[in-house]
């Protein structure tokens, strides 16, 4: 993988809530159709910074450049950046009053400007991809929750974004559901979509990640290949965290 | 579950009907007490009533005045103008209820209702012109209300959905020139605009433009500006604060004297105004209670998508706030309905106007029982249509799988 354009690049991110300094500086660079996996601790700052990418949270200090676009925390270019940016959120947030296929449809025709017909012929194929095509007609609470944050990744992947980011998708779903949804964003990663991944799943990290990021208070602590992550880890910090997952 | 059924339908009738009342009016001792006091106190107001209204009262005073009860002083050689109005309401009434497929048996119901009360109008001494239009209009309602399913299948669904507000719209407006006249018309003052045709016309009109403004002032009073947000709570609370009778005198007493001679406002106007500004601040406070019930994850998926903050509001948010609180604004609604009987306190005769002025005639003095008794069954039917539209509406809207 060279390095020489990448998508995301991040530097000294800073952001505090009233007193609390969430974002200590934080530093990342992304390759594109490179996985990067953030883990920690809650409360470290992983969901807050994977937010700040696509603007849901703004930040005080630094510097996000998102596709060569920079990410002001007040300017017009936030559509911009998040049309490029697709976003899986822990509570699926599918939204109730649309169908399935509505939910999917939705942003290609009201933000793409793309034909109902274009836009509904791209919605199946998404569907048949993550392997509901047979729910498109049915209301989100009418799906279960592996179902549901299926829809969502197809949702998120229906305008065609450059990047992917996945605020723990898998934490809230009952645990014979979580398979199913880390096998659509495994046949993800293998079709090359840049990802930038906030998870528990050791397992998913551990074989479908180029690189891992430990993160704790605010810091980006430690930065690894899976294999030297979980076999060799150089910070205690680290080992601490690895001994009280594994 | 079956073989008692089967049992009980075995048995005669007579011990089911003992069965039911023992289960649900005389289960225990204090029940059973409750149920005779109740039977006695329904028995002393129903005989009173019943014997009321069929040894003493004198309906003639309806029969007599029906026509002013419904229209008013409308200048009677225009009145076809006022037929036409109904006979256009009901076709376009009627064509939205087959195209959106309400409840068939509700809908013929109302039909059957409205019909058969004008029906009334050949029955109290109509004329052949009468007959025919409440034949014609009969006739168009029970055509609309057998095609309609007909009418969704050959029309594209969109075409309907973004055409019927707007042919509502063009309604509104046709009936508004009938009723007032000019180009080619003979103009007609909005002061002969009385009775049921002025409750109606009020209430409808009111109800259209204070839902918007009720959307708009919720809307403000969680804007992120704080003037705007500081404009919109400064008028809810005042408006709120303050009674609908002493809103409509300022809007009909106050303001032609605020305001410089040359601008002359219309009494039917100033009324509406009143009406609306009043109860729009009552409606922003419910949608408010429905913006408020949106959790902020939907906000979030909605913009991640990129869609721009009036996308947001227009595709995410309101049509799930608005979807919460219709019970609450059709109950608003309904208030606002029979708030429009405050108007005769202001001099305009609508339905309880009319009533007065009704009254007051020598032939009719002391009548106020029927008088009172006839509108109170139409507010109450208008208002229950509304309730069991909105049942309808929720019903059909409903969030589906919550």
């Amino acid at each position: 993988m060279s390095a020489t354009n990448p998508i995301i690049v991040a530097t000294d991110v800073q952001k505090w809530y009233e007193a609390f300094h969430v974002l200590q500086g934080v530093n990342l660079t992304v390759e594109r159709q490179e996985v990067v996996v953030l883990m920690g601790p809650s409360g470290s700052g992983k969901s807050t910074f994977i937010r700040t990418l696509n603007a849901l949270e703004d930040y005080q200090q630094g510097q996000i450049i998102i596709d060569g676009m920079e990410l002001f925390p007040d300017l017009g270019n936030i559509e911009a950046i998040r049309r490029e940016v697709g976003m899986v959120f822990q509570q699926f947030n599918l939204f109730p009053h649309l169908t399935v296929l509505q939910n999917i449809t939705l942003a290609p025709i009201w933000v793409r400007r793309w034909p109902r017909p274009r836009a509904q012929e791209m919605a199946m194929q998404l569907l048949e991809r993550v392997d509901i095509l047979e729910q498109a007609h049915k209301y989100p609470g009418q799906l279960s929750g592996g179902q549901q944050q299926r829809v969502a990744i197809a949702r998120a992947l229906a305008m065609q974004p450059k990047i992917m980011l996945f605020d723990e998708p898998t934490s809230a779903l009952d645990p014979e559901m979580v398979k199913e949804v880390l096998e659509v964003m495994r046949s993800l990663a293998e079709s090359g979509m840049t990802m930038v991944v906030v998870t528990h799943e050791v397992g998913f990290a551990r074989e479908v990640a180029h690189r891992i990021l430990l993160m704790d208070q605010g810091k980006v602590v430690e930065t690894a290949p899976p294999e030297q992550f979980f076999q060799n880890p150089q910070e205690t910090r680290t080992k601490l965290f690895l001994s009280q997952i594994l | 579950m079956a073989p008692s059924n089967l049992q009980s339908r075995s048995t005669s009738l007579l011990p089911s009907v003992w069965g039911w009342l023992r289960r649900n009016l005389f289960s225990t001792w204090y029940n059973s007490l409750l149920t005779l006091i109740s039977v006695w106190v329904v028995y002393q107001g129903g005989r009173g009533l019943w014997v009321w209204m069929f040894t003493q009262a004198q309906w003639t005073v309806l029969q007599v005045n029906l026509r002013l009860f419904l229209i008013g002083r409308f200048p009677i050689e225009q009145i076809w103008r006022v037929w036409l109005v109904a006979v256009i309401v009901a076709a376009v009434a009627s064509f939205t209820a087959g195209i959106i497929q309400l409840n068939r048996r509700a809908v013929i119901g109302v039909g059957v209702i409205t019909v058969a009360g004008l029906g009334i109008v050949p029955l109290v001494g109509g004329q052949v012109p009468e007959i025919l239009w409440v034949l014609a209009m009969g006739g168009i309602v029970i055509m609309n209300l057998l095609l309609g399913p007909r009418y969704a299948t050959y029309l594209p669904k969109r075409l309907l959905s973004q055409g019927l507000p707007l042919l509502w719209l063009l309604t509104l407006f046709v009936v508004l020139w009938l009723l007032s006249g000019g180009w080619g018309l003979s103009s007609i003052e909005t002061n002969v605009w009385q009775g049921l045709l002025l409750t109606l016309l009020t209430a409808v009109i009111s109800i259209g433009l204070s839902f918007p403004l009720g959307v708009l002032l919720a809307l403000g009073r969680r804007s992120s500006l704080p003037v705007v947000r500081a404009l919109s709570i400064l008028y809810i609370e005042v408006v709120r604060g303050l009674p609908l009778i002493g809103i409509l005198f300022i809007a009909g007493v106050m303001l032609p004297l605020i305001l410089p001679s040359q601008i002359r406002m219309d009494d039917v106007l100033r009324a509406i105004c009143g009406l609306t500004l009043f109860s729009a601040a009552y409606l922003a406070e419910n949608v408010r209670g429905g913006l408020q019930s949106i959790p902020s994850g939907q906000i979030e998926a909605a913009q991640a998508l990129g869609l721009s903050p009036v996308l947001v509001l227009g595709l995410i948010v309101l049509p799930q706030a608005l979807r919460s609180v219709i019970p609450a604004i059709v109950g608003q609604f309904i208030g606002l309905f029979k708030d429009t009987s405050l108007l005769s306190l202001i001099g305009l005769v609508e339905l309880t106007g009319i009533s007065r002025s009704i009254l007051s005639q020598p032939r009719f003095i002391g009548r106020h029982g029927e008088v009172y008794l006839f509108i109170g069954l139409l507010y109450w039917l208008f208002c229950y249509l509304m309730s069991q539209a909105s049942r309808r509406l929720e019903r059909q809207l409903g969030v589906k799988g919550h």
